[in-house]
């Protein structure tokens, strides 16, 4: 009994030892990057964050959220450096002050897609506004993030210039990430608005076929903002410029160019550094 | 179906290659909650001990609430751990949150209740005439409290694996103060759930079974520990 009690005793000391390296890893020279789940699923970051950790000696700790989460941390000093998708919300917390020197990285694009019997005929439509009253008119299931991410966001602007208050029933709001939220679309025969790249990673799993493309509200841009350091006590800024700039490195955008191809066939995001939003309007 | 099949044959691909990555992001989700569950311990074996043994005013009040905190929903546990590791928050010099640390401090206080609530059950269940026969044989109060202590060490053991079963397949607290953080602190469970939002399907069922294979080993020791007892 006395053997069964120091086993125990040894076995709780040795699990502390052994996990106090890990505990005691202080984390020098990191920056916190927020930005949103699309550049973590897609498998952007995976590639990006090492070269970047190799170049500048910084070590980066990548939060991936909805872009609405992203910037709200960044604005209370809780990040360095966003890399978000919601150039309307982004403008916002640059005009506040919280957000310093935004700069456009790369885009790709958005598609509405459905149920391949098309309840409410939109199919090859150019625009999408147009496209987005048909659905409403027939009171056809469309399913919304409902989440603040970027994808949520561009989804509430299309709806207004299609000049519709969506409204349930049809109107089904997952409040989880693109993945799931292609999952519910299929499995209730909706529509739905999402971003290239995670409707060819599911492709194999979701029937939904693609209904609208191209039309230039459809454009996901991607844009990387500093941090103010007024925001909190232990923002580092010099990292956070680091990591910006490194996104608009010509490198950068070169591996960015041709990221995806090897596995989809196609590229998944296009570089645009240099470019300004009224290059897109 | 052919999901399932293909989930068993990547989980079984994935053991026999050795992938690096997998067998990193195992012993971090063993390490991390090894270490919340024996942090637990070490806070939780003593205050339920005591719980059980003393008698004061407000002591049910105090009971009750360990029983309510067996029950902490991990998520409301990461939310508050968060905001006090943010960098504007009280702790935020110590600079852990999105490191393993802070995953570890957020089990721990997962676990702390799971395990003073078994210990304050196992204790009392230890018939009082032992305690007073071991206080008129002149035992002090804590060579009673240890002899008691062995005497519930049966359902002790019930009680590490309650919490670290629990810390383990936990997913809300993790993903929080964690930030899923690849090479970090990406655990089986963080994982797990970034491998589905990426259509990932037959990696998230391979770490899934990982994860109960792993559970089922850790309870498997503690049972024949507790068994031969």
């Amino acid at each position: 009994m006395r053997t069964l009690a120091g086993r125990a005793f040894a076995a709780v000391l040795l699990l502390l030892l052994v996990a106090l390296p890990v505990a005691a890893q202080a984390p020098s020279r990191t920056v916190i990057l927020s930005t949103t789940t699309s550049t973590q699923d897609s498998g952007l970051l995976d590639v990006l964050l090492p070269l970047f950790e190799r170049k500048s000696g910084y070590a980066v700790k990548a939060i991936s959220v909805g872009t609405g989460q992203a910037l709200a941390l960044a604005a209370r000093g809780e990040a360095d450096v966003t890399l978000a998708h919601a150039p309307s919300v982004e403008r916002k917390y640059v005009d506040e002050g919280k957000m310093q020197n935004r700069r456009l990285v790369m885009y790709n694009d958005f598609i509405i897609i459905g149920p391949e019997a098309d309840p409410a005929g939109i199919k090859g439509d150019k625009s999408t506004a147009a496209a987005l009253k048909k659905i409403a008119e027939k009171s056809a299931r469309f399913v919304s993030r409902g989440d603040k991410s970027g994808t949520h966001t561009l989804e509430l602007a299309l709806w207004k210039l299609a000049g519709v208050t969506p409204a349930a029933p049809w109107y089904i709001e997952s409040g989880q990430g693109m993945g799931a939220t292609l999952g519910i679309a299929d499995d209730r025969s909706a529509y739905t608005l999402t971003d290239r790249a995670t409707a060819l990673a599911f492709a194999k799993r979701v029937q939904l076929k693609t209904m609208v493309e191209g039309d230039k509200p459809l454009l996901n841009i991607y844009s990387v903002m500093e941090v103010n350091p007024a925001n909190g006590p232990r923002v580092n800024a010099a990292g956070g410029k680091a990591f910006a700039d490194f996104m608009l490195a010509p490198e950068t955008q070169a591996v960015i160019k041709t990221f995806g191809i090897d596995k989809y066939g196609q590229a998944l995001f296009v570089p645009i550094a240099g470019k300004t939003d009224e290059d897109f309007k | 179906m052919d999901v399932l099949v293909g989930g068993v044959k990547e989980a079984l691909r994935l053991l026999v290659a050795g992938d690096a990555e997998v067998w990193a992001i195992l012993r971090l989700s063993l390490i991390v909650s090894a270490s919340g569950t024996a942090i637990a311990l070490l806070l939780g074996v003593p205050a339920g001990a005591s719980l059980a043994l003393a008698r004061f005013r407000g002591r049910q009040l105090i009971v009750s609430a360990v029983n309510t905190g067996m029950g902490l929903p991990p998520v409301v546990v990461g939310l508050f751990v968060t905001i006090l590791l943010w960098r504007s928050g009280p702790f935020g010099a110590w600079e852990v949150l999105y490191t393993p640390a802070a995953i570890v401090i957020a089990q721990a206080v997962i676990a702390a209740p799971i395990v003073t609530g078994i210990t304050l059950a196992a204790v009392q269940s230890v018939p009082a005439a032992f305690r007073l026969q071991l206080l008129g044989l002149g035992a002090s109060r804590m060579q009673m409290t240890w002899m008691v202590l062995r005497e519930a060490r049966l359902p002790m053991l019930a009680a590490i694996m309650a919490g670290f079963g629990g810390v383990i397949s936990e997913i809300g607290a993790s993903m929080m103060v964690g930030g899923n953080i690849k090479g970090s602190t990406r655990t089986l469970t963080t994982a797990m759930v970034l491998e589905t939002g990426k259509g990932n399907f037959d990696v998230a069922i391979a770490l899934a079974i990982l994860l109960l294979v792993l559970m089922f080993l850790v309870n498997w020791a503690l049972t024949a520990v507790q068994q031969r007892a």
